[in-house]
């Protein structure tokens, strides 16, 4: 079987661009979401502001484990 | 100031190529160590950086505060309106008026963060402390006790943890589902992700730096064509640093919100 390609260095770094594809698309959704609603009702600017910040951390959290990967596994 | 010096290189002398910098920037070499209580420590710049930050960020409150007049001076305006972006901005926004007895350690907080942060960017210094883990593990940490304690004394141990990890409101068979979920992302991935948030931005951001500015004095010193893309490193080592100095001021800000964030949550009576 030949190689058609070969791959150096730590996979990880792969995971970690995978992690971030789902995470890119979910804070984009939760500003794009928050943008809207502020600008529907820009008196609830301050009361959605925190539940922005929940979403944000919340859907980041899977590229966050995705980026300590490439350093756990070498 | 050579570049070797603000650079932990890891390439082998006399290699031509360029020699990116690396992680092994945030492990520069120890100025001093010693052993206290079997615990080995080690002096870094980067301890002297984080040790310098916090007297002048220190120095400051205490200076602008101590000889307070009805209308402000310069400094005490800017102290004030600073300490105010969080009592008023986050801490009575998001926990309520309950919040404000947060404020000092909030306000604390953020501006621990925010001047590490700043050491980014700070010439001579240009490495940010927080991008050190322990530093925003600790931070963490003390957010992780602060919100389950105050969980905890509001609503007693049985009912936070109940309205933590059995929500009302949800069929029985789901909490087979539900419960694990909960358990997971408020005592497991909360103090998790608020640290590695922090210290990933901070550590990506100063590699960006490092690898635009290195970028920028090999373009110009190889000795070939290629000095013609030097101005191009350099321009976008310029504006990368500016986008630093957003994302600091943002992640600190991203720190305190969800620190009272999660203390809004925990304060919270069953829905």
């Amino acid at each position: 079987m030949s190689v058609l390609a070969e791959l150096s260095g730590n996979i990880g770094t792969v995971g970690y661009g995978l992690s971030a594809i789902g995470p890119g698309i979910g804070v984009g959704i939760v500003f794009a979401a928050y943008i809207q609603a502020t600008a529907r009702q820009p008196e609830s600017a301050t009361l959605t502001r925190t539940y922005l910040f929940l979403g944000f951390a919340l859907s980041e959290a899977l590229a966050i484990l995705g980026f300590v990967v490439p350093f756990i596994i070498t | 100031m050579s570049a070797s010096i603000v650079l932990a290189s890891e390439c082998p002398p006399n290699d031509p190529g360029f020699c990116a910098p690396s992680v092994l920037e945030f492990f520069p070499k120890p100025l001093a160590t010693f052993d206290l209580f079997g615990v080995h420590f080690a002096i870094t710049r980067i301890t002297v950086i984080l040790w310098i930050a916090t007297a002048v960020m220190v120095w400051f409150f205490i200076a602008a505060t101590r000889n307070m007049q009805l209308v402000p001076g310069k400094r005490q305006y800017f102290a004030e309106s600073g300490y105010s972006i969080i009592r008023d901005g986050v801490a009575r926004e998001v926990i309520g008026t309950e919040g404000l007895r947060f404020a000092p350690y909030l306000a604390s907080l953020f501006f621990f963060i925010v001047i590490n942060n700043i050491m980014g960017i700070i010439p001579f210094a240009q490495i940010p402390p927080t991008g050190r883990f322990a530093f925003p593990v600790v931070l963490a940490t003390i957010t992780y006790v602060l919100f389950n304690w105050v969980g905890i004394r509001q609503q007693g141990v049985g009912p936070y943890f109940k309205n933590n990890l059995f929500p009302a409101g949800v069929p029985k068979p789901l909490y087979l589902l539900v419960t694990p979920i909960e358990f997971a992302s408020t005592f497991v991935f909360r103090p998790f992700t608020l640290s590695v948030r922090l210290f990933a931005n901070m550590l990506a951001g100063h590699l960006l730096l490092a690898i635009f500015a290195a970028g920028t004095v090999y373009l110009f010193t190889v000795g070939n064509f290629s000095v013609i893309f030097a101005p191009v490193s350099f321009a976008m080592s310029v504006v990368m640093t500016f986008f630093e100095l957003l994302v600091q001021v943002l992640q600190a800000y991203v720190f305190v919100v969800l620190t009272s964030a999660y203390i809004a949550g925990a304060m919270e009576e069953a829905h």
